[in-house]
């Protein structure tokens, strides 16, 4: 069974529709990249997967999205606990005015995953490593976390994704604001994090999506045109508006 | 769809949302309060006179005669004489500030403007007796009562405490709050507008009145923002306006206004018709206060709209 | 071609003049209040009690008034305030949000001495006599809309990121509020408060019927309170020429510490951006 299930889902800012019948599978502990030119709906379907469209005022999604066969848009949902399993990272990178380890800790102590002290300790460092940003801040972890790099505070939010333990990680172009070392690394982070985690990533980059995703889908006009495995979307596509993207013939 | 139902009868969602939303209910509350506490209070008033009150020229507390008239005239008269004075300073004032001069001057100049809308009434009361009176009989009324004392406005004798120093007074202290909202209206006003001009070969000064075409609206609301403050400011203007109820063309002469009449004789009100005739004066002053109020706030806002919408 | 360059050097120069007007009276008020505030100015002016004309006396009960009847209407205002504001920004979209809002910004034009005539009736005239509580309640009322629209200005300048991060991490609304909104508007929250705070400081009029004044140092919730605004009115009206002296100092001191907290309180924000 896949991970994440979605049939038909329609998708309205107010009476304007942003997405067309979505109907996508996306199996456990794979990178599914979304491409596809802007205002797509990319970044609106993505934000469908923890229901963070929620917050924009008249905003309404019909369909269907089980995630480990249960229906996120059940009336009865708690919202808070879906996002816990949903984590996200954003665009730009948004840690708290906090320091470094409570940005970290946050989400760990909201939802009451530590036993202890010592535990907690535990968790923040595990997080911080699996993002790859233990080595560089471990000296400094109560200093604020607005010092930090563009780079690193990008992976100190994914850090703090990790933290709390998610199935599922959502990326928002995560690396679309840093150089392209910072880039690399997270890139890199992205690969490895598959062995635990889905991870669902929009990108605007193709060579991005190529390089990390297992499987790529491409959206156009809030209609989900093409979806294959990475190789295939890249070399062979179905759709001539696929290759027209790819090849770089628009957009 | 935004409120998701949670499991828990009561989740800490629902709570916080109903605590808040409850302090937000104390201000409707307020409002509400206000009106009913003060009909209730002034109904012996309103009861005696009827709509009366309001063109009534007597005010007797002896004979137990209130007529407002005499007051509503002071308030009027002497708030659109500061709006007079003030509107077209404030307006000059935001221009030079937000289209004319460099930052560096413009922002410790602002700020200065901004202190002077925080001394406090009773500061500018007490200048204005000791200061801005005497100065006005002694240089700027006998020459206004010698070239232009042809004119009713300006008949008569001046003896520094009337109509026209608390006119002036009251222009003093709106000045700053209008500059501050013209300021606002202006910066809200989209850079492409000046760049259009500009890029036609237009002077500094005919770029200046494209923004202001922009703005107009938006000035109007600050003007009338004002005009809201200069109806119910009371302390600067009790001090110099004189304080007699009286209805007279020569702005030289001594008037008197709601608010003031209210701080004078308030506590020294005895009876319960007479308590209850100060009572409806606040009631009226609050209502034109809070139309006007609200009237200058929606013209403000629709500056905002046009803006965003165009954007 | 010349005469639009004429009509824009006057224009130019018209609206300088104006500015620097507008500026010198500013100077002119502030340098008067020092130079007649200073000679009455003396340690036992700033303890003492008031005192018939020709005995001295001073404005120290009337400072330790402002600031009780101050600290009491914080006490009130200031969460409420903070709350509606909070409100205001995190959840005030609907046509009840839109209502408050607009409510409360009116509500800041409405004269101060209608505020007190409210409380008198709602306040003193049930307990038949004035106090510190009807003064503290009428100044209450006075802050409430201010720092509600400061605290809603300060809170929406949060970027909306801020708080998608908590939601994502599975944090329920009133914490992402509570842990994160309100820790980073925190200073310009502060900044509104303490601005509000100078503002009720200045009010003369709504305590004129609710606190009333006194002649002693008095720290009762349940007796008439001696404020400075209300002190300098009553040294200001009176006949003494000793008396206008005192109403000078009682000035200065008053317009002193206004004017402290409104340029710290530009100093620290200005360090902010």
């Amino acid at each position: 069974m896949s991970k994440i299930s979605v049939t038909d889902l329609n998708f309205y800012y107010g009476k304007a529709q942003a997405l067309y019948n979505i109907s996508i599978e996306i199996p456990e502990r794979e990178v599914v990249a979304f491409i596809g030119p802007s205002g797509c709906g990319k970044s609106t379907f993505l934000r469908t997967l923890n229901r963070m469209n929620d917050t924009i005022p008249l905003t309404r999604a019909e369909g269907k999205v089980l995630i480990d066969g249960e229906d996120i848009y059940r009336p009865n949902t708690d919202v808070v606990k879906l996002r816990r399993r949903v984590g996200m990272v954003f665009q730009k990178s948004n840690p708290f005015p906090k320091s470094i380890f409570e940005n970290v800790a946050y989400g760990i102590r909201i939802n009451r995953i530590h036993s202890d002290k010592a535990d907690l300790n535990g968790r923040v460092e595990k997080a911080l490593r699996d993002a790859a940003l233990w080595e560089e801040v471990k000296d400094r972890l109560q200093s604020s976390a607005f010092g930090l790099s563009g780079g690193q505070q990008q992976r100190l939010c994914i850090a703090r994704a990790l933290a709390v333990q998610p199935e599922v990680v959502l990326m928002d172009e995560p690396a679309s604001a840093l150089d392209p070392s910072a880039t690399q690394k997270i890139e890199e982070l992205v690969v490895q994090l598959k062995q635990q985690y889905t991870i669902v990533i929009v990108t605007h980059n193709m060579q991005q999506a190529a390089r990390v995703s297992d499987r790529t889908a491409f959206f156009m006009l809030g209609k989900l045109i093409e979806y294959n495995p990475t190789q295939k979307m890249f070399t062979n596509p179905d759709e001539q508006l696929t290759e027209d993207y790819i090849t770089g013939r628009f957009g | 769809m935004n409120t998701a139902a949670r499991s828990k009868f009561l989740s800490g969602d629902t709570f916080f949302r109903l605590a808040l939303a409850s302090c937000a209910s104390l201000i409707l509350l307020i409002v509400i309060g206000m009106v009913v506490v003060m009909t209730n209070n002034s109904w012996l008033s309103i009861k005696e006179f009827g709509i009366g009150f309001l063109y009534g020229t007597t005010w007797d507390p002896i004979k137990g005669q209130f007529g407002a008239l005499p007051f509503i005239y002071g308030t009027i008269v002497s708030a659109l004489l500061a709006v007079l004075i003030a509107t077209p300073l404030s307006i000059a004032v935001a221009i030079f500030f937000v289209e004319q001069a460099p930052k560096s001057i413009a922002r410790p100049m602002a700020f200065l403007v901004e202190l002077l809308a925080a001394i406090p009434s009773v500061v500018y009361g007490l200048w204005a007796i000791f200061v801005l009176a005497p100065f006005l009989r002694e240089y700027v009324y006998p020459p206004l009562q010698t070239y232009l004392g042809w004119l009713p406005f300006f008949s008569g004798s001046a003896t520094g405490l009337g109509m026209l120093t608390g006119g002036i007074i009251l222009a003093i202290m709106i000045t700053p709050i209008i500059t501050a909202v013209v300021r606002d209206v202006l910066e809200a006003v989209p850079m492409t507008q000046r760049e259009a001009a500009l890029a036609l070969g237009a002077t500094d000064w005919e770029k200046t009145r494209i923004v202001l075409a922009n703005a107009s609206s938006g000035i109007a609301g600050a003007v009338i923002l004002g005009l809201g403050r200069a109806i119910g400011e009371t302390m600067a203007i009790t001090m110099v306006i004189g304080n007699r109820p009286q209805i007279s063309a020569s702005l030289f002469e001594p008037g008197y206004t709601i608010a003031s009449v209210i701080a004078n004789e308030f506590t020294e009100a005895t009876g319960e018709l007479y308590i209850s005739a100060l009572v409806e004066m606040c009631l009226i002053l609050f209502v034109v206060t809070f139309v006007v109020n609200a009237f200058a706030k929606l013209l403000i806002l629709s500056v905002g709209n046009k803006n965003t919408a165009a954007g | 071609m010349d005469s639009r360059r004429i009509v824009n050097s006057i224009a130019t120069i018209t609206t300088a003049v104006a500015a620097f007007a507008v500026v010198g009276v500013l100077v002119i008020i502030l340098s008067y209040i020092s130079y007649q505030g200073v000679s009455s100015l003396s340690w036992q002016f700033l303890v003492e009690t008031p005192k018939p004309v020709g005995e001295g006396g001073g404005i120290g009960n009337a400072i330790v008034g402002s600031l009780i009847m101050l600290g009491l209407a914080s006490l009130l205002g200031v969460p409420i305030g903070v709350a509606v504001g909070t409100y205001l920004s995190e959840m005030g979209d609907g046509w009840f949000g839109t209502t408050v809002r607009f409510v409360a910004d009116t509500l800041i034009g409405v004269p101060s001495i209608v505020f007190g005539v409210f409380i008198y009736a709602l306040v003193v005239l049930q307990q038949g006599y004035f106090s510190t509580l009807a003064g503290s309640l009428a100044l209450a009322l006075i802050m409430i809309p201010i720092i509600t629209r400061t605290t809603e200005e300060m809170t929406k300048l949060v970027p909306k990121t801020m708080r998608e991060g908590a939601l994502a991490l599975g944090a329920p609304q009133w914490r992402v509020t509570l842990d994160i909104v309100l820790p980073a508007a925190l200073s310009g929250i502060a900044t509104g408060v303490m601005l509000a705070v100078a503002r009720v400081l200045g009010e003369t009029a709504p305590l004129l019927f609710t606190a009333f004044g006194s002649r002693f140092y008095n720290i009762y919730l349940d007796e008439p309170m001696a404020s400075l605004t209300v002190q300098i009115y009553n040294y200001a009206i009176s006949p003494f020429d000793e008396w206008h002296d005192k109403a000078w100092a009682a000035t200065m001191v008053l317009v002193g510490m206004i004017l402290l907290i409104n340029i710290t309180m530009r100093y620290v924000t200005r360090k902010r951006y």
